[in-house]
């Protein structure tokens, strides 16, 4: 080949092999669910209380993976049910949560994550009725948990008895057999991320109940960014 | 051969066969790599739909429930993989040959069909049973392959500036993890044997060929096959487990860890033929009067490495089949509350990966044992001590795995006995030091670009061996297992041995295999940036690691910030180097290709006597090796061979060889 | 080869100067003095500190084998950076070098150096490991361990790895478990690790303590605190996406202190007890007894994610 074909060729070659790298870094590493934010308007000075709003569902029906368990997040504003389980809360502040839980019930692998730490009172209101901690071994009772171990949160989601028809098609609506599940906490000072995870083997399909969607982000695990 | 009844040429004196055989098709009709990727893709395709019916996803009996619970499709992507594998090779052409003498048709080179000719670029992207064909296959693919790993370094890096900050997700970060780990040692134990042992071997043993074509280019062709499939683990979610993959978390991981499995299991079948192929040329094909005794330090290394494959890599292909099994099948190898054990996998796996860490090792001190004599004019101090040293490193290498499982809760009292090999195992790895003190004993040392990069090689070694044998210690094991001491330990012996000596290796043995000079400047340049680069990357990194920072990890504590950007920063730069080095290869093989005809070194090799590149048949006639490739500064040597020997000297060198001779 | 002894490796009888003693001169107050300041002057802050007996043991192991290392490699990088400079090539000059095959007794003196540095670090390390007061150096022995502290029995915490949090059983004090890592000072702890899905590793690094937790066994290893403070336990062994945020912080406390700690706790967490399982050395939550019996016939027999079918048979 003469010099300038090879040239040609090398800067060709060079080119795709620049463009494919690029692609894989921002396809493959930068991608990521959208995160929902809490925290405009809001920090530690007004003294506002944050109302975090969430779902979980047997299935999910919105992803390549339909049949994975899956925590939703309600956007402030729109109250769009959004599929992520990413959300920024101001640093200093009262965090109220409701979660609706439609998923059945799992025993926990630890049944000591049936107590409930770190939120104000150390309880959670199920329906409206405080408790302390849930028997997962005992009766149909936990679905899942909401877990921030970076603020020893751990609060288990009531679930649905046996005798429910689960909801089928996400995002579930109230209409569906569900147990809600309110409790507050005060958001850290330091801002930063603080990842939570459900702690119930709610990964169908998986060795332990732990993979699947309890290890992918956007489903069952995902990051509370606390911003000042 | 079949009967033409109507032959397109004219027939043969004697009414033989038709003149110059059938006509050569056009590239594009022959097997070649554009074949193969048409072939993987149809296999693939075959596969997965054979999958989705064995699970019962169109519709029949659904024999495993947990995968509509699970939405995982093992079974149609591991057997989409192993077809795509299939289809690869036949695409290729790999299976032409066995097909024809099935079917009864002589194969292709007895018919003396144009399919394997000497000449030209196509060849390189052909299933080509010229050794030196496949030897730059070789070259040009783990070059490939470690500088994508090595990207994916960067990115660990980049992760790793900030406790706090997070560039990419936790999920994102443990796949790039698992990616660089896993491509650079899976594919990194051939960098020196497939490149340099299949091109030269049958050089420095005065060989026209390979024992095994079709086996070392069957060996090489997995090769692409199993990075591709590694690499298509990102597009399934990657592998969250590192290349160690211990289950039962690699059972617990979603599609991916396929991949992973697939792949390694795929390159360990690799190193099997590779190594075979060696073994048995080196025994078989030797010269006349090319004794053991005068085999030169590399030929050792392969031959020595080539043993630690064939016996080590059949284990990591039978634990990745298990892993396999446990993930598609249901098997519960792996899985203790069905009765398995989860250091089942612990010990397959390191019975061949220690060994394997060795394989990585020994390539490279052959490459520095064979440079440092040209370039010091003196013969190899200590010869038999070398070759001593590389077959104790090789027996040795079989009895130590266990030091990786210091602290899971084996038997107790088996540690001590594991802390005496591994100790031991550092006599003979210590013999190289021996064998390079001796040899730069009043010799006349000249710095040329190999020799800088050999003489790093026994720098880096020194600190990668030493820091080993605090790793060996069970008590002191205790603090440094799993943190980053194990990180900057294997990486100064396996990058700072390795990597450098095969830097070196293409240095030296580029104007061999190519007839082309690298630029030389170029060269002092990159080795001096990646000389200090590296050792500014990873010396930091034992202290990062006795602070207690943890493998694997994207969040440390924060005194350790400033330990880990003065680290993320030298290894940009070290990355800067190893593109320099992309930079001169490239830019001198393709654009300058200055030439560098007969021996630049001065080197008494055998491999050096004959032309640069060599001819088809290496060497006009078989050589008789005449005496050892280092005896530099003995008065009156013999040259290295006669690479003319008259008539009737072979049969007469081979009666001649019962009496033994006194040699020096 | 049989060995051609030159005369140019004996050096001083042929002229010249003698190389080998000048290597030497050179090597040997580099050596000293490394050795002195590791020994000395950074010895007592090499990690990972004296918090503990294993600790401290592994602490001195490690002064040990440095004061070992520093002059080995001053040797060879000596030896070798000397030979680059004295004997470099010289411009001019194409001869090549002395026809030096090797030297027997350098050979065998090597050998047998390395052999005995390379024994006496083994039997070193054994005696780190086994000698009773230091308990296997804080290492994970597995469900049998061997090595094990003199004196009394040892406060026992069980060690539960999950993904991706340790707990922490006190089977001594009530069988209470949490979250929070409370030790005695001066008194033998005997930690129970094990894990209930994959495999994790527990390293507290202060105490020098670093044991695999596999599921369905028992790795036992031993320590005993010798200061008081918090220490770090981080883990180990990659189990899945949040491995690198498995930490938490201990406390070495007083023992009377930590008595009433755990009273205290045991009481506080009564109810939680209650729901746990009885206190063993491993557990298997795939198949639990004490599941209400409407799970049961529902098919939620334990957590065990259906990742085998129902007809597969459990434990044999």
């Amino acid at each position: 080949m003469s010099l300038p074909a090879r040239v040609v060729t090398l800067l060709v070659a060079f080119l795709a092999v620049a463009a494919g790298a690029a692609f894989i870094v921002v396809h493959f590493f930068l991608g990521s669910p959208p995160t929902v934010d809490y925290s405009t308007g809001v920090s530690a000075d007004t003294g506002a209380t944050v109302h975090v709003v969430l779902q979980e569902d047997p299935q999910n029906t919105v992803s390549t993976h339909p049949d994975w368990v899956s925590y939703f997040v309600q956007d402030p504003k729109t109250h769009a049910w959004i599929h992520t389980t990413l959300f920024k809360v101001p640093a200093g502040s009262k965090i109220d949560v409701t979660i609706y839980g439609y998923d059945g019930c799992t025993p926990l692998r630890n049944p000591y994550f049936g107590k409930v730490t770190g939120t104000i009172g150390q309880v959670e209101y199920v329906n409206g009725k405080p408790y302390s901690q849930l028997n997962s071994w005992s009766a149909c009772h936990v679905a899942h948990t909401f877990s921030i171990p970076g603020i020893n949160l751990n609060v288990p989601m009531a679930s649905p008895d046996l005798s429910a028809t689960l909801c089928g098609t996400s995002p579930c609506t109230t209409a569906s057999p569900h147990e809600t599940v309110t409790f507050s906490f005060m958001s850290p000072r330091t801002t930063g991320d603080y990842f939570w995870q459900c702690r119930v083997p709610c990964g169908g399909g998986f060795i332990d109940g732990f993979g699947g969607p309890m290890q992918t982000i956007g489903f069952m695990t995902g990051n509370m960014e606390v911003v000042s | 051969m079949a009967i033409e009844t109507q032959p397109d040429r004219a027939q043969g004196a004697g009414g033989g066969a038709p003149l110059g055989g059938p006509a050569p098709r056009p590239w594009w009709r022959r097997p070649a790599i554009h074949t193969a990727i048409i072939g993987a893709v149809i296999g693939y395709t075959l596969g997965h739909l054979l999958g989705d019916w064995l699970t019962g996803a169109t519709g029949a009996t659904n024999q495993y429930p947990n995968i509509a619970l699970s939405d995982s499709e093992d079974w149609p992507i591991v057997l989409g993989y192993l077809l795509a594998i299939v289809g690869w090779l036949a695409g290729l052409g790999v299976f032409n040959d066995l097909v024809r003498q099935i079917t009864g048709r002589p194969p292709a080179i007895a018919n003396g069909l144009p399919e394997h000719e000497t000449s030209g670029l196509a060849r390189y992207f052909r299933y080509s049973l010229d050794h030196k064909v496949v030897g730059i296959q070789y070259l040009v693919g783990m070059i490939i392959y470690f500088c994508t790993a090595g990207l994916f370094a960067m990115a660990i890096r980049t992760e790793l500036l900030s406790p706090v900050h997070h560039v990419f997700t936790s999920q994102v970060y443990v796949e790039i993890v698992g990616e660089h780990g896993t491509m650079m040692m899976m594919l990194m134990s051939s960098v020196i044997l497939g490149p340099f042992g299949n091109y030269l071997i049958p050089l420095m043993i005065g060989a026209k060929r390979v024992a095994f074509p079709r086996v070392e280019a069957l060996s090489f062709w997995l090769t692409p096959m199993a990075f591709i499939i590694l690499l298509s683990g990102l597009l399934l979610g990657g592998f969250p487990f590192g290349w160690t993959g211990y289950a039962p978390l690699s059972i617990q991981s979603t599609v991916g860890a396929d991949s992973y499995a697939v792949a390694f299991g795929l390159m360990g079948v690799s190193m099997i033929l590779a190594g075979f192929n060696i073994i048995v040329t080196v025994i078989c094909y030797r010269a006349p009067g090319m004794r053991w005794s005068r085999l030169p330090a590399f030929v050792w290394a392969m031959v020595t490495t080539s043993f630690l494959m064939v016996l080590a890599a059949p284990v990591l292909v039978g634990g990745m089949y298990m892993l396999l099994m446990d993930r598609t099948a249901q098997t519960a190898f792996f899985e203790d509350s069905l009765g398995g054990s989860s250091y089942l996998y612990e010990n397959l796996f390191w019975f061949f990966g220690h060994p394997e860490v060795y394989i990585l090792a020994l390539p490279g001190f052959g490459i520095v044992s064979e440079i440092i004599p040209v370039m010091c004019r003196k013969p190899l101090f200590a010869y038999k001590v070398m070759a001593a040293g590389m077959i104790g490193v090789g027996l040795l290498s079989f009895f130590v795995w266990q030091h990786h499982l210091f602290d899971s809760g084996i038997n107790p009292d088996m540690r001590p006995l594991f802390m005496v090999t591994t100790e031991l195992i550092s006599i003979p790895t210590g013999f190289i030091y021996l064998v390079a003190l001796g040899t730069f004993w009043k010799a006349k040392i000249r710095f040329s670009v190999p020799m800088l990069f050999a003489l790093a090689m026994y720098f880096n070694f020194l600190i990668g061996g030493v820091s080993g044998v605090f790793l060996s210690d069970v008590p002191a094991d205790t603090t440094e297992h799993g943190s980053f001491f194990v990180m900057a330990h294997f990486h100064y012996t396996i990058m700072g041995g390795l990597i450098f000596a095969f830097m070196a290796g293409i240095y030296y043995w580029l104007p061999k295999m190519t007839g082309i000079k690298l630029n030389q400047t170029l060269g002092k340049w990159q080795f001096w940036i990646m000389f200090i680069g590296f050792n500014s990357t990873f010396l930091p990194l034992f202290a990062v690691g006795m602070a207690g920072q943890p493998r694997r990890v994207f969040e440390y504590a924060s005194n350790l910030t400033g330990l880990n950007d003065w680290v993320s920063i030298s290894s940009f730069v070290l990355g800067g180097s190893i593109l320099l080095f992309v930079i001169n290869f490239v830019w001198s093989t393709v654009i300058v290709r200055e030439r560098e005809e007969g021996n630049p070194w001065n080197s008494r090799g055998l491999e050096w006597q004959i032309a640069s590149p060599p001819p088809a048949g290496n060497f006009d006639r078989v050589p008789v090796v005449l005496s050892g490739p280092y005896d530099y500064g003995v008065k009156d040597a013999q040259p290295v061979a006669d690479l003319h020997p008259p008539a009737g000297v072979l049969a007469a060198a081979i009666a001649q060889a019962a009496p033994v001779q006194a040699e020096a | 080869m049989a060995a051609s002894v030159a005369d140019d490796v004996q050096g001083p009888a042929s002229g010249g100067p003698n190389h080998g003693l000048r290597i030497f001169l050179i090597w040997l107050p580099i050596a000293v003095a490394a050795d002195l300041l590791l020994y000395f002057v950074y010895g007592p802050h090499m990690p990972p500190g004296q918090m503990s007996n294993s600790a401290a043991s592994q602490q001195f192991d490690i002064k040990v084998m440095s004061v070992l290392a520093a002059p080995i490699m001053a040797f060879v990088l000596i030896g070798m950076g000397y030979s680059l400079i004295v004997w470099r090539h010289r411009e001019g000059d194409d001869e090549d070098g002395p026809p030096i095959f090797g030297h027997t007794r350098i050979q065998a003196t090597w050998i047998t150096v390395s052999a005995v540095v390379v024994l006496f670090l083994a039997s070193f390390g054994t005696y780190e490991l086994a000698w009773p007061a230091f308990a296997g150096a804080g290492s994970g022995e597995g469900p049998s361990p061997i090595w094990t502290p003199k004196g009394g029995t040892p406060v026992q915490i069980q060690v539960i790895g999950q993904q991706w949090r340790w707990t922490y059983r006190y089977p001594q004090f009530g069988g209470f478990e949490t979250t929070a890592l409370e030790i005695p000072v001066n008194v033998p702890v005997q930690f129970n690790v094990t894990s209930l899905d994959v495999i994790h590793d527990f390293w507290a690094y202060q105490l020098g303590v670093k044991a695999d937790a596999n599921p369905g066994v028992n790795n036992v290893a031993y320590t005993t605190a010798k200061q008081l403070g918090k220490f770090v336990v981080r883990c180990d062994e990659l189990c899945g996406l949040w491995h690198a945020a498995m930490v938490n912080y201990g406390e070495v406390v007083t023992l009377s202190a930590f008595k009433s700690w755990a009273a205290k706790t045991n009481v506080q967490l009564a109810a939680v007890t209650k729901m746990l399982p009885p206190y063993a050395t491993t557990y298997d939550p795939t198949v639990v007894p004490q599941i209400n019996k409407a799970m049961v016939k529902a098919g939620i027999a334990g957590a065990n994610g259906y990742y085998y079918p129902p007809n597969d048979p459990v434990q044999p």
